[in-house]
């Protein structure tokens, strides 16, 4: 069993260029684009320089850019940026919640959906506390970050970290990531930056983040829940009903995976073009 | 955190009961299955990965091509290039949209004087010949061997006056623009080809 | 660059991307490194992030961009102000010499003793200026030499002071080696103590004095408090034991003044002791894959490849003896001019180049004027160009007051354009804003339009000489598509119709074309391809390395070894001297991919001869050795498992300089070796003079030849500015290139039609004109609309809400866009006004999935007097809501 793998971000030399998004949207082959038909492109959204505004079933990770007014020291403006994405919660709400068991924990400890046993029921876009969790209109599945699990099995780093041209997204086992976590918020204490500390190191969020973050304000200033509502069902029960399950879906599910898996990934575009319509063609 | 029975950790409780119980066993094989089974479809199994340099800005950032079965089906960051150990920029990461996409132009579109419409039908040989007379009609028409000092704005010098013209061999009715996103052996071909027919007007974006 | 080609030699960045992981500080200044090179920042930021002593990052910037977010010290600066903010510093610098000086010689310590030895030998500081020179100080703003009538400076006035010249050396040369001898010529006069009032550092020390922190604050709008922190910085963090760099981009280039803000730049590095070593150094960041090749191997008028100047009829070229003679400098690695010319007539006319026709020198164009972009398109626009080919380029979004150029290009007969996607220039005749107006009218457009599909990248074979000069190959990985075809093949190929449709031809002008060396397909080479017929890049490479000339066997002969292989004599083909050594033993050395976490000397190939830091001898001291921080970095970083004691020095028992790098030194060139007043190339200089390409041997702080608007940076405002010059009465730079052609208005100065000051600029998520991003639906989405971006001051004047429209407006033209209502814009509060900065970036035309207004409609055709690049950073505008 290989150690519990995720991401540490550290915000504080994130430059929002958005090459993780870029790079998320190639690996993945996701489109662009924007709204159910995803035929236009988003307007200028005026929110600094965010114009993809959240998350989405096509956008698994999201550059957010928080222009603060200051009224002391030289400067009038500070501008943080961080890459936000799945946290593949140690509590994952949305993996508690999954009735048919399409939700699953890896060997990297990464929270994954199995797209052939979703069936779209919605529960785990509303259980997830930090909007990750979409629903593909065109294919009914639930979509998120999967942590490049398909990289992960072939020794690859998840792409978005790859492409980070300043290390602010940074992949590694939990324990190296929070060790260099800890020295970084160390050192930037002593270079006076107070406000340094991380968020969803401990287990204090949801038993742990496999995904943390460095932060110099308040996590709801990134549009982060200082304390995200955990799971209604305990521990036990949840992966006691995990279990079962998946136990009574395995069969169905490994039928339905036959059945589509025999697409594949590039021709992703091709079947969430709508019925009728050239001029909803999506932008690839 | 919610302690589990034991006083271990969800993440400890996960691990330790995937080894030892059979429901953990039942559970998490056959989900990780399901998980390995979408791996097949890796998108870089068993493909050549060429060494390439990205077209965008001028920091020279590495890049690896994956190829197969003569198609392009991945552009991503060279880990090995010292320059950017990996990484990329957006546009870098998007390299393979660039190449790849629908709305790439890959035919000659070609518009006669005076059209409304493109013509899509030219040939690429038909448009090379055409433009090879057109670039010889146009430098036949407007050679010059020599100029004298006063189209110049030169003073005469003191000498005989069958030397008061100078040689310049150029013609100043044609003009290259463009390089610098071009190849260092594209630059190399196109400054000689037009200096060899006398063209002077040879710009690219250093200037912009 | 003549901004860095004047002051070091050379005009390439000093230094490379992964080296400011070594810097105590790094201003950034004339770029937004963080939006427009965010992987080169990635070193910045390893800088930033160290533990301990982590690096000082300064932003100075008109803008709080990216950058400005992650700098330790922000510094706004009034856009075209920047001569001001970098004089202040270099005044700062030369007040702390000063101190050094007063000392007594016995109190000095080793960092006093450092700068001292750094400025009297390694820079020209103690050369003694002619009397004929006079400071902008004593002659009202502008130098002596000026002639107004012309709008030109004699820049005669401006030399050393020298002994005449022998008699002797004016005889009549008879071979080129005789040529270069005769034109040594004596050395410049001397004073190490620094006292003579017409030395290099006394004459710097006058023309900044006036350049001060409250100036700053007046003329910048930058607190002085953050100048201090600025100057503090820098100063601190440069010496034997530390060293800052300076990354700069097109937010200096692209000013009336631009060559003279990087000159400012040069000069601050010199006096901090930074150039030539790691951590230190001037990191010009460039836009284009391949600015720097398509500079070094110029597809530019007046440069041959090699930096060697287009013969023109304006100068004495008359014959190869007269251009060589105007052209070599005697006293620097220059000395070997004669040796790259003849090489590269013999590389293009091969057998037909010979001794007796003086290589076929006759064959190449002479230039009679200057021939830039924006003259082509102003000798365009009269239609005086009949066909025109736009490669890779797009000038009717990029190119400056694009409504001028976009109707010029209807005046052509013939347009070939080749590119990857449709641009604006394909279609200015269909979709541009002038035939949507009416003003152009499709039927009436005779030019015959040619849109030719290029290859990507990854389709083809070759290489790109990146920001810091390291040219490194790509393969080719997949054929294009249909017509698709690499950039070689078009050029090529169109040669090989033309020298067909030449091959009868009985005239002597034909010849060039007829005896061209022309041999690159090689259709053996291309079994595994569709494309049979496309030519070899890696032979190419290998004529722009140099090769043994055989008679009748083009391109036969063995690859040259390094430049010192090469011959004025006809028996070696060499089309780019600087290049040589890139296809040394027959191989492709810029496909060597061995990296290490630092100089990476086995990837790729850097020009020159492999050197990733230039000017390396000045990292030891005068007698060789290390200085503290280079062995300190030495031990960090071991070759081999050996550590070495410097990065680049003397090893005294191998009789030979040693080091990390290749060192930018004759290799066996002793640190003692006196000077030879009459030695050819490098025997002119001494042992510790670290810029071979200067006659000298030193780093300039002051020019005395190679600029046409003065040998030290003043400050000119913009040529359009809402403010008079408060420094000088000169308004702005006296030689400015000006088109005063119809369709090119300028405002005056302080115009109440137009009183905002308007930048353009990039993004980090578009590229250029957007050929390569806006028809990418994932770059797209992330910048999907054009904006404008304005302090809330400005927007609550006019009324503007954020996404509100807006209309920008100069005499040039009139575009919309939507407002960007921000906070890191801010209005610049100077001494008589506040004047508000407006913020444009320039991606935006008519094609592609996103689309919107063309920013260069507004800009004007304005250029540098040395290098004509226009003002795009600085230009006057209204705005108003639309």
């Amino acid at each position: 069993m290989p150690e519990p793998k995720g991401f540490f971000t550290d915000t504080t030399v994130c430059i929002g260029c958005k090459a993780c998004q870029v790079a998320c949207h190639q690996w993945n082959d996701l489109p662009a684009g924007h709204g159910r038909s995803r035929s236009e492109l988003p307007v200028l959204s005026g929110n600094s320089y965010d114009n993809t505004g959240s998350f989405s079933d096509v956008n698994w990770r999201h550059v957010k850019f928080i222009e603060q007014p200051l009224t002391q020291g030289p400067n009038r403006v500070a501008w943080l940026m961080m890459s936000d994405v799945c946290k593949h919660c140690v509590n994952a709400p949305c993996l508690e919640v999954c009735p048919t068991g399409a939700i699953l924990r890896t060997e990297f400890d990464s929270v994954f959906i199995s797209e052939p046993a979703c069936n779209g029921c919605r529960d785990c876009v509303s259980a997830c506390p930090f909007g990750v969790i979409h629903m593909s209109e065109s294919r009914g599945v639930a979509q998120k970050c999967t942590l490049c699990y398909d990289r992960l099995k072939n020794e690859m780093v998840p792409a978005c970290a790859q492409a980070c041209p300043t290390n602010s997204i940074q992949f590694d086992t939990i324990a190296n990531l929070k060790r260099r976590a800890e020295q970084r918020v160390s050192q930037l204490h002593r270079e006076g930056v107070r406000a340094a500390h991380l968020y969803g190191a401990d287990d204090k969020v949801l038993g742990g983040l496999n995904s943390f973050y460095l932060l110099v304000d308040k996590p709801e200033v990134y549009g982060l829940p200082s304390n995200p509502k955990v799971p209604s069902r305990s521990v036990v029960q949840s992966s006691f009903w995990g279990i079962m399950t998946a136990i009574m879906t395995g069969l169905g599910m490994l039928f339905a995976f036959r059945s589509r898996t025999t697409r594949s990934p590039l021709d992703r575009a091709e079947t969430q073009k709508p019925a009728a319509g050239a001029k909803e063609r999506p932008i690839t | 955190m919610i302690p589990s029975p034991s006083g271990l950790s969800r993440r400890d409780f996960l691990r330790t009961s995937a080894g030892f119980s059979l429901g953990g066993l039942l559970g998490l094989g056959l989900d990780l299955r399901a998980a390995q089974e979408e791996t097949r479809r890796f998108r870089i199994a068993g493909v050549k990965e060429v060494p390439s340099v990205c077209p965008y800005c001028a920091v020279g950032c590495g890049q690896l091509v994956a190829v197969r079965d003569g198609r392009i089906i991945n552009i991503e960051g060279n880990p090995e290039s010292p320059i950017s150990q990996g990484t990329l920029c957006p546009k870098g990461a998007a390299t393979y949209q660039l190449a790849v996409n629908p709305l790439r132009l890959t035919k000659v579109w070609y518009r006669a004087p005076g059209a409304t419409e493109w013509d899509k039908t030219k040939t690429l040989d038909w448009a090379m010949d055409r433009i090879a007379r057109l670039v010889k009609e146009t430098r036949d028409e407007s050679f010059v061997e020599t100029r004298s000092y006063e189209e110049l704005g030169l003073p005469l010098p003191s000498v005989s006056a069958q030397q008061a013209r100078k040689r310049v061999n150029h013609t100043l009715r044609i003009g290259s623009l463009g390089g610098a996103t071009m190849d260092n052996e594209w630059n190399y071909v196109q400054c000689k080809l037009m200096r060899a027919l006398g063209v002077v007007f040879i710009e690219n974006q250093a200037r912009i | 660059m003549p901004g860095l080609g004047t002051s070091y030699g050379r005009g390439g960045a000093t230094t490379f991307a992964a080296d400011l992981q070594h810097s105590d500080a790094i201003l950034i200044m004339g770029s937004n490194m963080a939006e427009c090179h965010p992987v080169a920042f990635r070193w910045v930021m390893k800088a930033k992030a160290r533990d301990p002593n982590p690096c000082k990052l300064i932003h100075a910037d008109p803008r709080f961009t990216r950058t400005s977010a992650m700098a330790n010290t922000y510094a706004p600066v009034r856009a075209g102000s920047d001569i001001v903010f970098l004089g202040a510093l270099i005044h700062h610098m030369v007040d702390q010499y000063e101190r050094i000086l007063a000392k007594p010689e016995a109190e000095r310590d080793a960092r006093d003793k450092f700068f001292l030895d750094y400025l009297i030998h390694y820079t020209n500081s103690a050369s003694i200026i002619t009397e004929d020179f006079r400071d902008t100080e004593d002659n009202d703003g502008v130098f002596s030499g000026f002639q107004p009538a012309q709008r030109r400076y004699d820049a005669s006035k401006w030399r050393y002071e020298t002994d005449p010249r022998d008699a002797a050396s004016a005889a009549a040369p008879e071979t080129f080696t005789t040529a270069v001898v005769s034109l040594v010529g004596p050395p410049a006069h001397q004073d190490p103590t620094l006292t003579h009032e017409r030395c290099v550092f006394r004459i710097l020390k006058k023309h900044f004095q006036r350049y001060t922190a409250q100036m700053v604050e007046e003329v910048c709008g930058t607190a002085q408090s953050t100048f201090q922190e600025v100057a503090h910085t820098l100063w601190s963090n440069s010496g034997p034991d530390r060293t800052s760099a300076i990354c700069y981009a097109v937010g200096w280039t692209q000013h009336t003044t631009g060559v003279q803000m990087i000159r400012a730049a040069a000069v601050l590095q010199l006096l901090l002791g930074n150039i030539g070593r790691p951590g230190g150094g001037i990191l010009a960041l460039r836009g284009h894959a391949t600015i720097q090749g398509s500079t070094d191997i110029a597809t530019l008028y007046n440069l041959h490849p090699g930096y060697l100047n287009t013969p023109s009829a304006l100068k004495r070229h008359d014959t190869l003896l007269d251009y060589i003679r105007a052209e070599t400098s005697a006293t620097s690695y220059w000395s070997n001019f004669p040796k790259f010319i003849v090489s590269q007539l013999k590389a293009w006319f091969g057998d037909a180049a010979t001794a007796a026709n003086s290589y076929a020198y006759d064959f190449l164009p002479k230039i009679v004027g200057d021939h830039s972009h924006m003259p082509m398109m102003v000798a365009m626009a009269r239609g005086d160009m009949d066909g025109f080919f736009a490669m890779g380029q797009n000038p009717a979004v990029g190119g400056q007051n694009a409504g001028f150029q976009r109707k010029a290009l209807a005046k052509l007969k013939w347009l070939v354009v080749r590119d990857l996607y449709e641009t604006e220039t394909a279609s200015f005749w269909k979709d541009s804003p002038e035939v949507q107006s009416g003003e152009l009218v499709p039927r009436e457009i005779q030019t015959e339009v040619f849109f030719l599909p290029a290859a990507a990248v990854a389709e083809m074979d070759g290489s790109f000489t990146n920001t810091q000069r390291l040219v490194q190959w790509h393969e080719k990985a997949v054929d294009p598509p249909e017509d698709a075809r690499s950039d070689i093949w078009f050029t090529v190929h169109l040669g090989r119709r033309l020298k067909e449709l030449y091959r009868e031809s009985p005239l002597e002008r034909d010849r060039p074309i007829q005896s061209l060396v022309w041999i690159y397909v090689n259709e053996a080479a291309n079994r595994e391809w569709r494309i049979k017929d496309e030519p070899s890049a890696e032979l190419i490479l290998k004529e722009i390395n140099g090769y043994t000339w055989t008679p009748g066997r083009p391109l036969e002969g063995a690859p040259a070894a390094s430049f010192a292989d090469l011959k004025d004599d006809g028996t070696t083909a060499c089309g780019a001297w600087i290049y040589t050594g890139i296809y040394a033993g027959g191989r492709n050395q810029a496909a060597n991919r061995r990296g290490d976490d630092w100089v990476s000397l086995g990837w790729g190939f850097s020009w020159p001869a492999n050197r990733r830091l230039m000017y390396n001898r000045a990292s030891a001291d005068l007698a060789g050795n290390p200085w503290p921080k280079e062995a300190r970095l030495a031990r960090e970083h071991p070759r081999a498992g050996r550590a070495l004691p410097g990065f680049v020095y003397w090893d005294a028992a191998q009789n030979r300089w040693m080091g990390l790098d290749v060192p930018d030194f004759p290799p066996t060139k002793r640190p003692s070796a006196p000077a030879q007043p009459r030695g050819v190339g490098l025997d002119y200089h001494d042992g510790a003079s670290p810029f071979i390409m200067k006659g000298d041997g030193k780093g300039w702080l002051y020019v005395p030849a190679g600029l046409v608007d003065g040998p030290l940076p003043t400050h000119y405002e913009p040529y359009e500015s809402p403010v008079q010059n408060t420094v000088y009465r000169q308004q702005n730079n006296p030689v400015t290139i000006l088109y005063n052609v119809p369709g090119n208005p300028y405002a005056p100065v302080g115009s109440r039609e137009f009183p905002h000051v308007l930048s353009t600029y990039r993004l980090t998520e578009h590229h250029l004109s957007g050929t390569m991003s806006r028809w990418l639906p994932w770059l797209a989405e992330l910048q999907p609309e054009l904006f404008c971006e304005l302090s809330p001051e400005h927007a609550g004047e006019i009324g503007v809400e954020n996404t509100g429209w807006v209309v920008i407006s100069t005499p040039r033209g009139s575009i919309r866009a939507k407002a960007l209502v921000t906070r890191r814009i801010q209005p610049f509060r100077l001494r008589e006004r506040t004047v508000h900065h407006v913020g444009l970036p320039w991606h935006w035309g008519y094609k592609g999935v996103s689309t919107g207004d063309v920013v260069n409609n507004l800009s004007a055709l304005v250029g540098d007097p040395n290098v004509n690049i226009h003002e795009a950073k600085v230009f006057v505008c209204d705005v108003r809501k639309g």
